[in-house]
This record gives structure tokens, C-alpha cells and sequence, in this order.
């Protein structure tokens, strides 16, 4: 803000040019497309190990209902997986951060749990659960329980004491200072940890699909791969990607919105 | 929006029973930071509390709104025999406002926390008082430091409780703000007990009927002095500057260094 005005100058910096906001994404867009197009050239790759960006939006423009058709399983894996694994997250941190016997016996398994690779246990859960949708909104939960645990029980247990010695010089009942004071100040924690668990839900999606399944993203990406045809795995990536980075966005802008005294969403951002 | 004519609050309800602390000791990691401590919060009378820092002011003024934890001892008991639990409200040097809640509903949020119904136009009666009805429905992060505090006071007044437990309330303010709030809260805790930690030997002038210093470790409390007259006090008042040039004295006493800077 202050930097506005420069009188020596008489230039706004880069961040605070409107039309800016808009051509950024394109701007960079462009230049790694055009970045990719000249690797094609300079290597001379052939098609079936690095296609051409034209060659991909043909795919992308051709197959389209074909790729529709599967994205719509990891969509729909990677969705309902988040909000599993949310929600169980939430339901293991409140009683964690309420009751001591459930941190001190819960919380070894939280920690140790954290250095087990979850994707290993990928053939396991479709053994288990299947080819179908269960075994992946398994494994999407099961990546996200974790970092939306850890960051909410670290919110939970971090309340200012001061509103703690308020609270209780006001008479407040456990219960209340729960609702009224210790999840409302958790929730910047929370929003934190589901914002990380949103970056990797579709990975999780993935994995399961390229694991064992029938439909999905994944599964035609292993499916194209097989048949050399890289077109089709990069059309599938390129898809996978606009999910990620829409569903994160939307994600980021709906705590935003419902977390307006949040000091990160009081700052303008570039 | 009812109550428009009232005057700065005349003490809805005097507070009539005396506390008495006796023998109170608290220890952290071994050290005993006061023990074998006596103190007497006459009825309705307005306590001033100084002292170098570290030394237990806000301990000893925890220690009445039993919120300290640990290696504790001692006795509180009131006058009219029951007991004085629920019956404080507590200020402290942070505003300790919710973010998440409006002005309006930082004030009711004692009501809100019992689960009883919130007294919605007292807070508008209140907020009017220190001067914050426009700002009823900001949040806190809109607000100055100065309305920050104020709106902390009504949030304290609100509670209506007989005893006001008050730790360096106004430390952080500019000097102007200051001498305002001080001076709202003086006429606004008019008969009730109120005990006031600070730092600053002006403001328990200014204020207290009773200025106690607590020095040493562990730390022991000196004969009160008891300015003259009807708080909020005049500062420039020279009787009120020999007592601060007293008071100062006694905050130096336990350290050559100050000791040496003259009066």
C-alpha cells in the first residue's frame, strides 16, 4: 500500500496493476506452453514419448466424453474423500483436545502413524474394499485424517489463556467454552490443516485408481500409458490439474469467506 | 436505547462485604514468589496495587479470581461469609476481545457463556457509556487500541459483579487515553471493590483509595498510602506528588540503583 505513489517514478509496482490480475495466469500459462512446444522441437521427441501442446488439446477437444466420463470418479472420490476425512479428523481432535485419557492414548498413534507411507496400504484397502469408489475415498480420507487432525488438536490445545481466565471468571461451563471460545479459535488451525488435505485428496484418488479400478483419471492414465498413447496421459493430467488448483481455490475462498476476523484474510493479497 | 438519562452510573449495587486474604502463598518451581501474605479489600473501596515487575502483582491479583495454578495456599474469606467464587469480574492488560464477535457480542459474552439470555440493551447502555454505540457492531480488528480497552470495560461492567479484579488495564494505552479511561472507570466502578494492579505510581494516585506496594522476594506488601479525596484524582496536586515521590521510593527501596535517583 504504501508504495503506492512513487513520485520518482510515477510507476505503480507490478502487483498493484489491474489488468495484471487477469493477464498473469495467461501470461504464465503461455510461456509454459510455449517453454514445452520448443523442449518438442529442440529434442525432436517423437509423439509417443513427448507430445506437442497441440497435440494434447486435439486429445483433449476428441475424447472429451471419454475423459468427462472418468474424471467425474475422481471427482467424485477426491470430494467425498475430503469431507470423510475431515469430518473424522474433526471428531478425533475434539475429544483429544477435551480429554486427557484420549490424548495420552490416542496421541502416540497420531504421531507414529504419521511416518507410515498411507499409499503403500493402497493394494491393501482395494483387496478390502474393492475395485469400485469405497477404496479410493478410503485412501483420499485417509491422507487427509491426518494433517486435518494434527492441525485442529494443535488449535484445540492452543486457545490464548487469557480468554481461558475470562471465561472462567465469567463462570462458563466446559462445554460452552468448547463452542464459544476453543472451536471458534481453532478454526484458522483447521482451515490450515484442510487446505493442505485439499492439495493432496486427489492424489490419494489417484493412487487408488491406478492401484485397482475399472474408471477414473487414473485408471485411463495407466490404461493410455499401456498403449503408448502419451496424448491421452498428458489430457488426463492437464485435467487432473485444473481440479486440484479449482477445487483449491474454491476451498481457500469458502474459509475465507467464513473466517472473515482471520488475520491472513483481513491482508490484501497479490 | 432505554435508560438515556442515566447519569455516569451510579453504583447500581454497592458492594457490601469485605475480603480477607490471609496467609496466602503461592511458589513456582520451588521459589515462593509472596508467602504469609495479608490483605483486606475493604467494602466498596478501590484497591491500587504497585510494584517492580515480576514481582507478583498480577499473581496475587490472580490469586482472587482463584485462577492461579500450581503450588497454592492461604485463605480467602468475605465478610458476609459466602464465599467469594462467582462473584469477581476480570480485567487484564490485553483486551482479551473474541475476533469472531462483534463489539456488542464481546460485551454480552459473559451472559452468552453461562447460558443465560443476553442482556442486549444493558450493552447498549453500557457501550453508549464508554463512548462505543457506533462501533457496536465492528469487530475487534476495526477498532484502535483505546476502543479496544473501552469496549473491554463494558464487557467488565456488563458483569455486574461486586468485586472488579483489574491488571494493568491501561498500561498499553497513549498517555491521553490513558487519563480518559482511568477516568471512566473510576466513576464507573463508583462502591464497588475493586483491586487494580499497575505499574504506574500516578495511576494508583489517580485512582485508589488504598495504594499498596509489593516488593522483595519473596515479595511483601508495605503500608498502604490512602490519598485524600474523591478519585479520580487530580494529578498536578501537590500533596499527590509527595506521595508519588513517597510511593517511588518505596519501589526503590529493594534496588541501590533507584535509590540513589533523587525525589
Amino acid at each position: 500500500m504504501n508504495m503506492q505513489n512513487n513520485p520518482h517514478t510515477n510507476r505503480k509496482p507490478l502487483s498493484e496493476r489491474r489488468w495484471l490480475i487477469f493477464a498473469r495466469p495467461l501470461i504464465i500459462i503461455a510461456a509454459l506452453i510455449a517453454t514445452w512446444q520448443l523442449l518438442v522441437v529442440i529434442t525432436g521427441a517423437p509423439k509417443y514419448m513427448l507430445p506437442t501442446p497441440v497435440d494434447v488439446w486435439t486429445t483433449l477437444l476428441s475424447r472429451y466424453d471419454v475423459l468427462f466420463d472418468h474424471a467425474r470418479y475422481t471427482i467424485a472420490e477426491t470430494v467425498i474423500g475430503l469431507f470423510a476425512g475431515a469430518a473424522l479428523g474433526t471428531l478425533a481432535a475434539i475429544p483429544m483436545a477435551l480429554f486427557s485419557p484420549v490424548r495420552f492414548w490416542l496421541m502416540p498413534i497420531l504421531l507414529v502413524s504419521q511416518a507410515i507411507p498411507f499409499f503403500a496400504l493402497a493394494p491393501l484397502l482395494v483387496l478390502w474394499l474393492g475395485f469400485g469408489l469405497a477404496s479410493k475415498i478410503a485412501m483420499a480420507a485417509l491422507i487427509i485424517f491426518f494433517p486435518v487432525t494434527v492441525a485442529f488438536f494443535d488449535g484445540l490445545s492452543r486457545t490464548e489463556t487469557g480468554w481461558l481466565d475470562l471465561a472462567r471468571t465469567m463462570g462458563a461451563s466446559r462445554w460452552r467454552l468448547l463452542t464459544h471460545i476453543r472451536l471458534p479459535a481453532a478454526l484458522p488451525a483447521f482451515a490450515s490443516g484442510f487446505r493442505v488435505a485439499t492439495a493432496v485428496a486427489p492424489i490419494g484418488a489417484v493412487i487408488g485408481e491406478w492401484v485397482g479400478s475399472s474408471h477414473g483419471l487414473g485408471y485411463l492414465m495407466l490404461h493410455a500409458n499401456a498403449r503408448v498413447q502419451i496424448d491421452m496421459v498428458f489430457a488426463c493430467l492437464l485435467i487432473l490439474c485444473a481440479f486440484s488448483i479449482t477445487q483449491y481455490f474454491i476451498v481457500d475462498r469458502v474459509l475465507r469467506a467464513a473466517l472473515p476476523w482471520q488475520p491472513d484474510s483481513l491482508k490484501p493479497r497479490n | 436505547m432505554r435508560n438515556t438519562d442515566h447519569t455516569p452510573n451510579p453504583a447500581q449495587n454497592p458492594t457490601r462485604f469485605d475480603i480477607h486474604l490471609r496467609a496466602a502463598r503461592v511458589a513456582f518451581g520451588g521459589a515462593d514468589i509472596f508467602h504469609d501474605l495479608d490483605l483486606t479489600l475493604q467494602a466498596g473501596s478501590f484497591t491500587c496495587l504497585l510494584g517492580p515487575s515480576g514481582v507478583g502483582k498480577s499473581t496475587l491479583l490472580r490469586y482472587f479470581a482463584d485462577l492461579v495454578e500450581g503450588d497454592v495456599s492461604g485463605t480467602i474469606t468475605c465478610s458476609d461469609n459466602l464465599p467469594l467464587t462467582g462473584r469477581v469480574a476480570y480485567m487484564a492488560q490485553q483486551d482479551l476481545l473474541l475476533p469472531w464477535r462483534t463489539v456488542h457480542e464481546n460485551v454480552v459474552l459473559g451472559t452468552v457463556l453461562r447460558g443465560e439470555k443476553p442482556k442486549h440493551e444493558k450493552a447498549s447502555y453500557l457501550l453508549k457509556q464508554v463512548g462505543l454505540n457506533d462501533a457496536a457492531h465492528l469487530r475487534p480488528a476495526e477498532l484502535s487500541g483505546g476502543m479496544k480497552q473501552r469496549a473491554a470495560l463494558a464487557r467488565t461492567l456488563m458483569e455486574d459483579r461486586p468485586v472488579v479484579l483489574m491488571d494493568e488495564p491501561f498500561s498499553a494505552l497513549d498517555p491521553l487515553n490513558r487519563l480518559r479511561l482511568q477516568e471512566l472507570a473510576a466513576r464507573a466502578l463508583r462502591g464497588k471493590t475493586v483491586l487494580l494492579v499497575t505499574h504506574d505510581p500516578l495511576e494508583a494516585l489517580r485512582l485508589g483509595d488504598d495504594v499498596h506496594v509489593l516488593a522483595g522476594a519473596p515479595a511483601k506488601l508495605q503500608n498502604a498510602i490512602t490519598p485524600k479525596g474523591q478519585s479520580p484524582r487530580n494529578i498536578a496536586d501537590p500533596e499527590i506528588l509527595a506521595q508519588q515521590a513517597e510511593l517511588l521510593r518505596q519501589l526503590g527501596a529493594e534496588n541501590s540503583d533507584m535509590a540513589e535517583i533523587p525525589s
